[in-house]
């Protein structure tokens, strides 16, 4: 047999699939959502923070009140004042109740029951004998603090502070490790982000492929595994060109605006202590379990997209896997608090969420070996996944005919007979 | 002909000697249990255009993807240009489904030219052959449209020129007549012959009896997943005896008993198969018993005929309200 007559090897097919996904993305509206998509996320986290930080900050500007005498009360906020800069934010803001002033009868349990003012605690009583009235745990947190500011404002002479020398460090041992972890948090959010954003595009690229009535040519033609290779790899490509966008604009941003991104962000990021295996080997390891990661993902969605005839059909079947992805996420990132448990082995083993705990590993541990051996596995997974993809869009989807048969069946036609 | 699996099989056998780009042997395919196609044979020469003529859930778009090799059979054997794979021969094939399909935001050259290339014919290539198809079909000004810009008949002739543009040796087309109206059927019968005169075998289903009579040498017909008859379309007339419609002056008469025993009698005429002796006994008798002749005709039998008579009732009566359906 010449090779000329018989159909494309997989490879040449993957390719003229890959080739014309990857300039009809480009060029769609997807492909722009797909780059506006990462904004979102920083928007709602923006967000999130602003309102947090602002939540935060009322709550931590509480105040405890001062129902004691005049003169009790002047000494207990001339002692918070000498004593709070000290230990920067354990020792609450004092405020005398207003309510209180000239009220020998003032209730302050009755005044907290009222939910009058807006006081954390209130402190009555005398400075050798201060009472603390509040919620449990407010009472628990503030007792401390204000005997001992009763303390130095029953003290003859107020505390002296010695002074001190500062003597800093770039890192430490503990402040290296906290860093990598969140390098590897960092990096495992990103990469997680990315793979949902993409392995949601193709599903709805297969679906609509289906829509369109396309893939019965495709499976004519060529091989079905080699269909599905050149999708992923298409929205692989796509989704490389958009991180290359958004890495000039955010290098560009750098390199305009350094100064105030140390500024606003209080992090001069030149100088963050490198992951384990170093800047050049991590950002590699990173493309390629992104990349695993994606394809791992996406192969067992094209699956489902493959199976399902409508788009409910498609996202019924996708919501678990989504789910599954989900906790597989969330698992991976909790491993890295834990390296060499049992747990981390596991979500190293299993394939889905192999790429996260392996990248975190390389934010942690400068063995470099495993990375060859996780990359290898979790190559074969993906082989596995699109082989038994196409297998199983063969077997269930590729039906029609019957003889008349009212069954219900998986088929391309809006009738599920049709031969 | 003699099966592998030895069930008889009713075919028109002829004295073709061409060799046969499509042979096949009792292929089952069966869905979540129940036969979809049940042992079918079919012997496709090079050259020849092949229909596949049953109604619809009779196993035709299944049987063909089989031939394809898009599913593979449960038993039988076929055999594409003599290989066993189909795909081991995949750039001499072109396939249009029955489910036409098109990316809507690519354009008509495009389209065409993708298409070639899935059956590997350079995108430049394809693009070039595309254009050459366009023309010739009076559809230049559309190479640039994009294909929601196109009518439907418009679009669909241009996944035909798609399933073209590689030149395969053999077409298969999937009910490629459903969908178009009258006009685009008939140049879609235009180019079916075209690529038969250039060599290409072709082999179509449908449930459309005319496009087959008109057009195929073989037919094959098929009800319920099975093949009753293969073969050639004159064969399967020939199966069923012309017949006879008769008009005479005279109602009744002694000469009435030499009709036939299955004449039956409509208005003026009588019909009834041509008797084996031919008809010339029966006219002496007639003149003889002064009926007085007005007119005497001889039928051949239709493929319609045929397909009663091969497939039963019930299945002619499925294929005739399949194609009022299609045609609404």
């Amino acid at each position: 047999m010449s090779h000329d007559i018989s159909r494309l090897s997989r490879l040449e097919a993957a390719w003229v699939i890959a080739r014309r996904d990857f300039i009809a993305v480009l060029f769609s509206r997807a492909f722009l959502f797909f780059l506006v998509g990462p904004l979102f996320p920083v928007l709602v986290g923006g967000l999130a923070g602003s309102i947090g930080g602002q939540v935060s900050r009322e709550a931590v500007t509480l105040e405890v009140g001062l129902a004691m005498s005049a003169q009790d009360n002047a000494a207990m906020i001339a002692a918070s004042e000498r004593i709070g800069p000290q230990l920067r934010g354990a020792i609450p803001v004092m405020r005398e109740v207003t309510e209180a002033t000239g009220d020998p009868a003032f209730d302050a349990r009755a005044f907290m029951e009222e939910r009058r003012g807006n006081y954390a605690a209130i402190v009555t009583g005398t400075l050798q004998s201060p009472e603390v009235v509040g919620t449990g745990p407010q009472v628990d947190r503030w007792t401390g603090p204000v005997r001992l500011m009763a303390a130095d404002a029953l003290a003859a002479t107020p505390l002296v502070f010695p002074s001190s020398t500062k003597t800093t460090v770039a890192s430490s041992a503990a402040s290296e490790r906290t860093n990598r972890i969140r390098t590897a948090q960092a990096a495992q959010i990103v990469m997680f982000l990315l793979t949902m954003l993409l392995a949601g595009m193709v599903l709805s690229n297969l679906a609509e492929e289906k829509g369109n009535k396309v893939i019965e040519i495709l499976a004519a033609a060529i091989p079905m595994d080699a269909v599905f290779m050149g999708k992923l790899f298409a929205m692989l490509g796509v989704s490389f060109v958009g991180i290359a966008v958004w890495g000039t604009i955010g290098w560009g941003f750098w390199a305009i605006a350094e100064d105030a991104i140390v500024t606003v962000t209080q992090t001069n990021f030149r100088e963050l202590p490198g992951p384990a295996v170093g800047w050049g080997m991590f950002l590699t390891l990173g493309v390629l379990y992104f990349s695993m990661a994606y394809l791992l993902l996406g192969a067992l969605f094209l699956t489902i997209g493959a199976m399902a005839s409508t788009v409910r059909e498609v996202q019924t079947l996708s919501m678990p896997v989504t789910m599954m992805q989900l906790m597989v996420f969330f698992v991976a990132a909790y491993t890295i608090t834990q390296p060499g448990s049992a747990l981390e082995m596991a979500a190293i083993a299993f394939p889905l969420s192999s790429p996260f705990a392996m990248l975190a590993r390389a934010a942690l541990d400068e063995a470099v070996w495993l990375h060859v051996a996780a990359l290898a596995w979790q190559a074969v997974w993906v082989i596995l996944l699109v082989k038994g993809g196409s297998l199983l869009f063969r077997k269930r989807v590729m039906k029609s005919g019957g003889a008349g048969t009212n069954k219900r069946r998986w088929s391309f036609g809006r009738k599920a007979s049709q031969a | 002909m003699t099966p592998d699996n030895g069930r008889p099989l009713q075919t028109g056998a002829s004295s073709d000697t061409r060799p046969l780009a499509i042979e096949a042997r009792g292929l089952v395919k069966s869905f979540d249990g129940t036969k979809a196609v049940d042992g079918v044979d079919l012997s496709v020469p090079e050259g020849a255009i092949y229909g596949v003529l049953g109604p619809n859930g009779a196993g035709k778009t299944t049987t063909l993807r089989m031939l394809l090799g898009i599913i593979d059979p449960d038993e039988g054997v076929r055999m594409v240009f003599g290989h066993d794979r189909p795909h081991d021969i995949g750039r001499l094939i072109g396939y249009l489904p029955e489910e036409r399909g098109l990316y809507p935001a690519m354009k008509s050259i495009e389209a065409i030219a993708f298409m070639g290339a899935l059956r590997g014919l350079p995108l430049k290539e394809g693009r070039k052959r595309g254009m050459e198809l366009l023309e010739r079909h009076d559809l230049a000004h559309a190479a640039n449209r994009t294909i929601r810009q196109l009518s439907k008949g418009m679009a669909q002739t241009v996944q035909l020129l798609g399933t073209l543009v590689h030149r395969p040796r053999l077409v298969v087309l999937d009910e490629p007549f459903s969908g178009l109206d009258a006009i685009n059927q008939g140049k879609l019968e235009g180019m079916i012959r075209n690529l038969a005169e250039d060599g290409v075998t072709v082999i179509f289903s449908t449930h459309v009896i005319h496009h087959a009579e008109r057009l195929c040498e073989g037919v094959a017909i098929i009800a319920g997943g099975k093949v009753p008859y293969a073969g050639s379309v004159e064969t399967a007339r020939d199966r069923i005896p012309a017949q006879v419609r008769l008009e005479t002056r005279a109602r009744e008469g002694g000469w009435t008993s030499a009709l036939p025993k299955e004449t039956r009698r409509e208005g003026d005429f009588f019909y009834f198969p041509l008797p084996e002796t031919g008809v010339e006994p029966l006219l002496k008798t007639l003149i003889e018993g002064e009926a007085g002749i007005l007119s005497l005709s001889i039928e051949r039998a239709g493929l319609h005929d045929a397909f009663v008579a091969i497939a039963g009732e019930a299945a002619a009566r499925q294929l005739e309200a399949d194609a009022q359906e299609h045609a609404e």
